[in-house]
Parts: C-alpha cells; structure tokens; sequence
C-alpha cells in the first residue's frame, strides 16, 4: 500500500486528521499539541494542503499509538463547533445509526 | 541484515557479483539468473561453489538440468506477503530434489520462520538483527503439524493413521 | 460434531501463544502496523470505523452447546454484549480491544474454537451446508472432508500469503445450501460408476468487484487424491495469480483471463508433480477423522406424534412449523431453523443471553449440537418432532421463531457503512426497514421464497449479486445511494442479478423494493412460481418499468 504521505494531499475545507487508536480501536483526532484526543473539538483543524500534510506526517509517525491515520473533512458551526463532514466521519464519532441489541 | 544458516548465525561466504562485473578466480559466487543462463555449462563447471538468485516470476523447472552444480539458490521475498517464492522452494526440494543452500532473502521476518523451514529453506536472509536470535523460540512455537512437507515432521494424518492402525490391531 | 484430539488442541493453543507474542510485539513497538496488519488479519482482526472487530471462525457451520456458550462468555466479557453470524459461517464481535484478543482467544481455544485464517490472503474458513449430516438424500456427511481441509488448510506454510483471498464451500446435496458456485473453490461429493467416493471439483467462483460463477475444472477427484488436487490449484494460483491490482488477484480472474482448459492443463501439470505423494489420504486417515464426529443416538420415534397433532390448532406454531422446520434424514426428527431476522432487528445479530438459551435449547432439544448457515440464521439439526411445539413456545419468546426464513423478510446484509471502514453506504438500516415493511408473515408467505441481499460497498460481503433482490450501496457526491438488481441466485443454479436502473437514494429503497414486488404478484402466473422463475420467464423490463415509471 502506497502510504497516505505519498498521495496528493486535496482538501476543499477544513479538515483534521483521524485515526484509531492501537491498543483499542478508539477513534481519535490528532491535537494540535502532537497529542491525540478522543474529542474532535480538541482537534487541530486545517485548511490548506501543506499544513495538512505536516499534521498527517506528525500523526501517522506515532505509528505505536495510532492506526491508518488520515486527513477528514470537517464542518466549523457559525459558534466554531466542529461538526464531523460526511455521513461516515459523523457515524465514527457518533456511533452507529441504529439501536444495538444491547446497551453500550 | 545476519544469515542464519541452519538455526546458527553464520557468516556468508558467497560473494555477489554484478551480471556486467568480472567472476573473481576462485571463492563462492552468487550470480543472477540471468547470467547463469546465458552461459550455464561454463559456469557449472567452474571450480568454486555457485549460487543463483532466481526471482520469483519464474518456473524453477527451468533450473532442473543443473540442480547438483548449484550450491545455493537465493528466493525472493520481495515483501513477506509475496509468497510465490514458497512454492519455488518446495517444488526444488520435495519435487526436483534439490540439495544444496536454500536461502530466502528479501523481507524475511520473523512470524515466517516457521513456514519457510517447513518449505525447505536452511538458510534465511534476516531483516531484523532481534529476529535473527529469536530464531530458536519462533521455529519451536509449534510442537504439531496438519501439512505433510519435505522437513521430516510426521503429520497430523500420518501420525494418526498410526494411531488408528495400533489402536484397531 | 468434530472433537479435537490433542494434535489439534495442541495447534489451536500454540497458535494463541504466538498471536499472544504477536500482539506484545505491536504494542511495544518492535511491529509496524505493515508488518503486523497481516498477521492479525490471518488471525481474524480488523480494524472498522469504532473498533477493532474479531471475526472467529466456525468451521462448516457446526457448534456444540459448549462452544455458543463460549461465545457468549466473548461477547460479554470482552464486547458488548452480542455478536453478529455471517454468510460464511464466522461469528464477528464488533468492539474488541486488540490488547484483549490473546485472553478472549485462549479461552476459546479451550472449547476448539479459533479464529485461524478469518480474514487475510489465505485460506478462509471451510463452510458447508448447514444442513450436512442431517439433510436426507446426502451421499456421505461433506463435515468429514471438511474438516481433512479444514487441518490441511490451517496454518499452510506454503499458502498463507496467497495473491488474495481463497473460500472453499462443500456440500453433498443436489440442493446447494452452502453457494458452492461463488467460491474460489467449490466441492460437490458425488459417487462415480464404480461406487467410488469423490468430487466434483468447481473452480474460480466469486462476487465482488467482477463477479463469477464457478466452472468444474474436474468433473471427478477421487476423494483420497481431494489434497493433492487442490494441493495442485493452489500451487498454480500462488505462483500465477496476480500480484499487482488487488482486484484482479482473485483465482477467477485467473482462470478467467487463462480459460477454463488452459487453467486445469496447468493445474494437472502441477498435480502430476504431486500426485501420489504424501498427501495422498488412506482409509485409515478418513476414518480416524471420522471416528471423531460425535453422531446423536436417535430413538424410534413416530413420525406423526400426538404432540404435534395436538398443537396443530395453534395459528402460530402452525405459521412457524410450516415455515421453520424441515424433513430430517431421521424418522420422528426435523431440522429447526432459528430465525435470527426479527422485524426491525439488524440481520443475523444474537446477544449473549439468546446464545446461552440457544446453547440450552440445544441441550434439550438437539443432543447439544447447533448450526449456522450462510443466511445468517441458526440451526438446530435433530429435534424430535414431538418437542416441537414445546421448543416453539421457548423460542417465541426469545424472539427467535419469526417464521420469516427463506422469505423477504429474511434478508442477508452485511454491517455496511454503521460499522465498516471499506462501505459506501449503510445496509442494516435499509434491512431493518424491509423487514418492518414485510413484517406481516401472511403477506410474506403469499410472497413466498424471496431473498434480499444487501452489500454496503462492491466488496460484496452481503451476497448482492446472488440475491433475488440484491441491494448494493454506492455514493453519488457524499450520498448514499443503492444500486438494485433482480434475478441472482446462489443455489445450484447460481446467477448474478441484472441491474434494473439507475441507483436511488436511501430513502426511496424500501418503496422501490416494494414496487418489485407488487410488480411480481400482478405478474406471477400462479402463486407457486416464484419470484427468481418470473423474473427469468419476463426479463427486467416489467420491473425496470413499474420502478422508474413514476420516479
Ligand atoms: C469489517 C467488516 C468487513 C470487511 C472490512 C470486509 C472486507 C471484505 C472485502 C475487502 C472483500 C472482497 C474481497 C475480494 O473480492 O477480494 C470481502 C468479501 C466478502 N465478505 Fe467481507 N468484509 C467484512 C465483513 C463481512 C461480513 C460481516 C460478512 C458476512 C456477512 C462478509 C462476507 C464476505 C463474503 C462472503 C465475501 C466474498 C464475496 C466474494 O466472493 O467476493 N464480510 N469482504
Ligand atoms: S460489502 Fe463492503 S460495506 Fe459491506 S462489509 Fe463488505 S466491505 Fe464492508
């Protein structure tokens, strides 16, 4: 696999970088102190291609913390709130669309 | 990158000689396919053991003819998960009889010992310096075996076929 | 049911130890993700959207009481709480912790379960009919010769790092209950002229991205020869399969872009190298393979008994029995199948607690033993008949007894787009809303046999190309969208669906499914000609027009 530093990087808005982390799956969003969060209000956002490709590059060499790091789309609310940017972005941090047989 | 040869770290005595280089007088040498091809009967017959890196797009029936001349053949792994060159390597040993080196070269890690012996490789190319001393425990991890290979385990079947054979009599 | 002996027992414990190892290894940091990403696929782990997910293996779709106990022990200790069956005979848990795995697989291991080769460019796990063993009509039990491949294929050292992907399916009935037809390879036990046991060996069957249908290669392998034959497909596939498109590496494209002929004179070449070599099986392997299945003591019982006669007044279990149970090899016993497609309910999820009841449902109805078939629902395989309405009344309340199976309700999906990393779209939404649609088991028995298959992504996963109905989800600018096809099938007469139009939006699926339908009853020549038959006799240009006239 051709790794994720080495494709062209295009983002259309603001975005952030998402991962999972290793030890359990958990989603995370890489901070903009080098850290990871589990809250995408902590994420560092990014709007142009080159800060975003640093941000990736940072993420994706904390290879022992985090999996298959990569750069999503995001929504910034008119109060700054970060919204996730796509169906599958707001179902990673939101959980699943349906009622699971048993409670979480 | 340490060679192991047969369960020991061991030195490389093979020299590897670029198809447009000069072969030195004496002293073993390990050639491309390529090259071994082109000339094979001069070769062969040169008085130093010989080696052949063989890549692993290409039929190994193709090395039938001189199989006793050859003190080493190198598979290629060019990563781990390309696995065509274990099925070179049990054809040349279970199928063709070969009986020299063995060696896997390439991304040769670890979790592939175990596999790569039972396939007939004596000789692995490690990547990893830690894997190259964990060979001992990461080819003892496994005490039984469902698959029949050219590397003297009895399988599963067999060991119970006997089974089955001394319990009936 | 297949018990270990402790050759077997001491492979599935050492194969835990090393994935223990593999696990430290990741975590501390001597593995990089590259390096380790296929070792825990060959061991059943991916990575989805929330979590990773854990995808255990259940060799030809048999379980025993013990073992559905154990795996509900996983779901509750270490997920939360429920586990979803899937169409090749595994179990997933979705929200596992990698740093868990190694206990959650040592304590499956000590009831024989592993999750060997789940996932990964190897071997998959062996599936079959679900029905093997206890089905009337068969040649001979395929679980014997499932499990010989089931061994053989374990921990290959020479096939486990394959193009891609590599699925057996067996099965012994002329009625193919386990899709034989899309897997790389498919067997199907037959007996020749002389009274021999073997095969009909079918070859590069499969869905995904450029669907197949599966072409015998040999119309007979001796069963002793099964290994080395297929010893010889996979050595051909391993060194002339595709490397360099992940969506041309399947066997079928090989044997597509080779030809059928051109494929099996290699495949014999390469047999003729092996052939009557140590792989060659004896009678006394077969049968020390067979010693080991455990076959329940059936009584004499009446095939009519007067429980069943008096039950016979119940609307209910009458709708039930008439749906869910079927013939069994044995007089006075029957096949039950456990419907896992509850109206609303996501297809082919059980929580811990109705693994443990099945577990005891099959203690006291079934000899202990319990299946589980590709359509994602459960199976007991020896209830007699006259505990029938008693194990009815215990599964209705465990809201197990829809008796929706084979019907439209009865949908196969995969987790689509909720929980997978690869989907364009989700799929158990679009599940659960046909199935409340079609939740009135009248309507759905005047339907009669209708299968609706829906896959998130061109991966395929929920069989779409093979469903009567298949639903395949895409994204058109950031939507979800699903493409529909009418006409596959899976059985013995597989096919792939056509496409009847452009795809519709998430919204409009259910009324365009239920558009299909009510096309078919106003178009069906009598009632029993079922939905797949018209949809043969009339093409797809009656259903292309009802759907798209008013869209
Ligand atoms: C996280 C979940 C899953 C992932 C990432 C996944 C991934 C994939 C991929 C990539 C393929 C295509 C392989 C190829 O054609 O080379 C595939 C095929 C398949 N999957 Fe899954 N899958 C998942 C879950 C499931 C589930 C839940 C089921 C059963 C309900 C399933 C059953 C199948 C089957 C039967 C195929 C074979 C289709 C064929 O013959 O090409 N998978 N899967
Ligand atoms: S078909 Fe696609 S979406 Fe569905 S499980 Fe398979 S890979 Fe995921």
């Amino acid at each position: 696999m051709t790794s994720p530093l080495q494709q062209k990087i295009k983002i259309t808005g603001p975005s952030v970088v998402t991962a999972n982390r290793t030890t359990d799956g958990v989603v995370i969003y890489r901070t903009a102190t080098n850290g990871w969060s589990t809250d995408l209000a902590d994420a560092a956002i990014v709007r142009e291609a080159e800060p975003a490709r640093a941000l990736l590059a940072a993420a994706t060499a904390d290879d022992v913390g985090a999996v298959g790091a990569y750069i999503a789309p995001v929504e910034i609310g008119a109060d700054g709130a970060v919204a996730p940017g796509n169906l599958r972005e707001k179902i990673r941090r939101d959980g699943v669309t349906i009622a699971l047989p048993v409670r979480a | 990158m340490p060679l192991v040869k047969n369960g020991q770290i061991a030195a490389d005595d093979f020299v590897a000689v670029a198809d447009d280089a000069e072969l030195p007088a004496a002293g073993p040498v390990l050639i491309s396919a390529t090259r071994l091809l082109a000339d094979p009967e001069r070769l062969v017959a040169r008085n130093s053991p010989l080696g052949v890196v063989w890549p692993n797009n290409r039929d190994v029936a193709e090395l039938k003819p001189w199989l006793d001349r050859l003190a080493l053949i190198a598979l290629v792994f060019p990563t781990y998960k390309d696995g065509r060159a274990h099925s070179q390597a049990r054809r040349l040993r279970e199928v063709y009889g070969y009986r020299g080196e063995l060696r896997a070269t390439g991304q040769v890690l670890r979790d592939q010992f175990t596999f790569l012996v039972r396939n007939g490789f004596d000789a692995l190319d490690v990547k990893k310096e830690a894997d190259a001393h964990a060979f001992r425990e990461a080819t003892h991890r496994y005490t039984e075996f469902y698959q029949p290979t050219g590397d003297g385990h009895r399988s599963a079947l067999q060991l119970r076929r006997q089974r089955h054979l001394t319990s009936a009599s | 049911m297949y018990a270990y002996d402790e050759i077997d027992r001491a492979i599935v414990h050492e194969r835990v130890d090393e994935f223990r190892d593999q696990v430290r290894r990741r975590l501390n940091g001597e593995l990089t993700e590259d390096e380790f990403k296929p070792l825990r696929l060959m061991n059943g782990v991916y990575l989805q959207l929330h979590a990773y997910m854990f995808r255990v293996a259940i060799p030809y779709g048999t379980l025993s009481s013990e073992q559905l106990r154990k795996l509900a022990h996983v779901a509750r200790t270490y997920d939360r709480g429920y586990g979803h069956f899937t169409t090749r005979q595994n179990i997933q848990f979705n929200w596992i912790a990698l740093a868990d795995l190694p206990d959650a697989l040592a304590e499956l291991a000590e009831v024989g379960i592993h999750a060997m080769q789940t996932s990964g460019n190897c071997t998959r796990n062996v599936t079959a009919d679900q029905w093997a063993g206890v089905a009337p009509g068969e040649i001979e039990d395929p679980r014997v010769w499932a499990e010989i491949l089931r061994q053989h294929t374990a921990l290959h050292p020479e096939f486990s790092f394959l193009p891609r992907k590599f699925k057996f399916a067996i099965t012994a009935s002329d009625h193919d209950r386990a899709a034989i037809k899309i897997h790389d390879i498919g067997l199907k036990l037959v007996r020749n002229d002389a009274g021999e046991t073997g095969f009909e060996v079918l070859v590069g069957g499969g869905l995904g991205r450029s669907p197949f249908i599966g072409r015998t290669i040999k119309s007979f392998v001796k069963g002793h020869d099964i290994l080395s034959y297929i010893e010889a497909i996979l050595r051909v596939y391993n060194q002339y399969g595709r490397r360099d498109n992940i969506y041309k590496a399947r066997i079928k494209i090989l044997v597509h872009e080779l030809g059928i002929e051109k494929f099996a004179a290699e495949v014999e070449q390469a047999w003729s190298e092996i052939a009557d070599g140590p792989l060659t099986l004896d009678d006394e392997m077969i049968e020390d393979i067979r010693s080991r299945f455990i076959y329940p003591a059936y009584e004499k019982l009446p095939a009519e008994p007067d429980e069943l006669r008096a039950a016979a007044g119940d609307a209910r279990f009458e709708a039930w029995r008439g749906n869910s149970v079927a013939p069994h090899r044995q007089d006075g016993y029957a096949i039950v199948t456990l419907s896992l497609k509850p109206a609303g309910g996501p297809p082919g999820d059980a929580t811990a607690e109705q693994m443990d009841a099945v577990a005891d449902l099959a203690d006291k109805y079934s000899f202990g033993e319990i299946r589980v078939g590709h359509e994602q629902n459960l199976v007991l395989p020896h209830v007699a008949k006259r505990d029938l309405p008693a194990l009815w009344a215990a599964l209705d309340k465990l809201g197990l007894a829809t008796p929706n199976v084979g019907l439209v309700s009865d949908i196969i999906a995969c987790p689509g787009l909720d929980y997978c990393s690869l989907a364009n779209a989700r799929s158990i939404p679009i599940a659960q809303e046909l199935s409340r649609r079609f939740a009135n088991p009248e309507t759905a028995a005047l339907i009669g046999r209708l299968h609706i298959n829906i896959s998130g992504c061109i991966n395929a996963c929920g069989h779409h190309h093979v469903g009567h109905i298949g639903i395949l989800g895409v994204e058109k600018n950031g939507e979800e969208f699903y493409q529909i096809t009418i006409g596959g099938r899976a059985d013995e007469g597989a096919e792939l669906g056509v496409l009847i139009g452009p795809a519709v939006p998430y919204g409009e699926v259910a009324d365009v499914i239920e558009d299909i339908v009510e096309a078919y009853l106003s178009l069906r020549q009598r009632p029993d000609e079922l939905f797949v038959d018209a949809v043969k006799r009339l093409g797809v240009e009656p259903f292309k027009e009802r759907v798209y006239a008013t869209r």
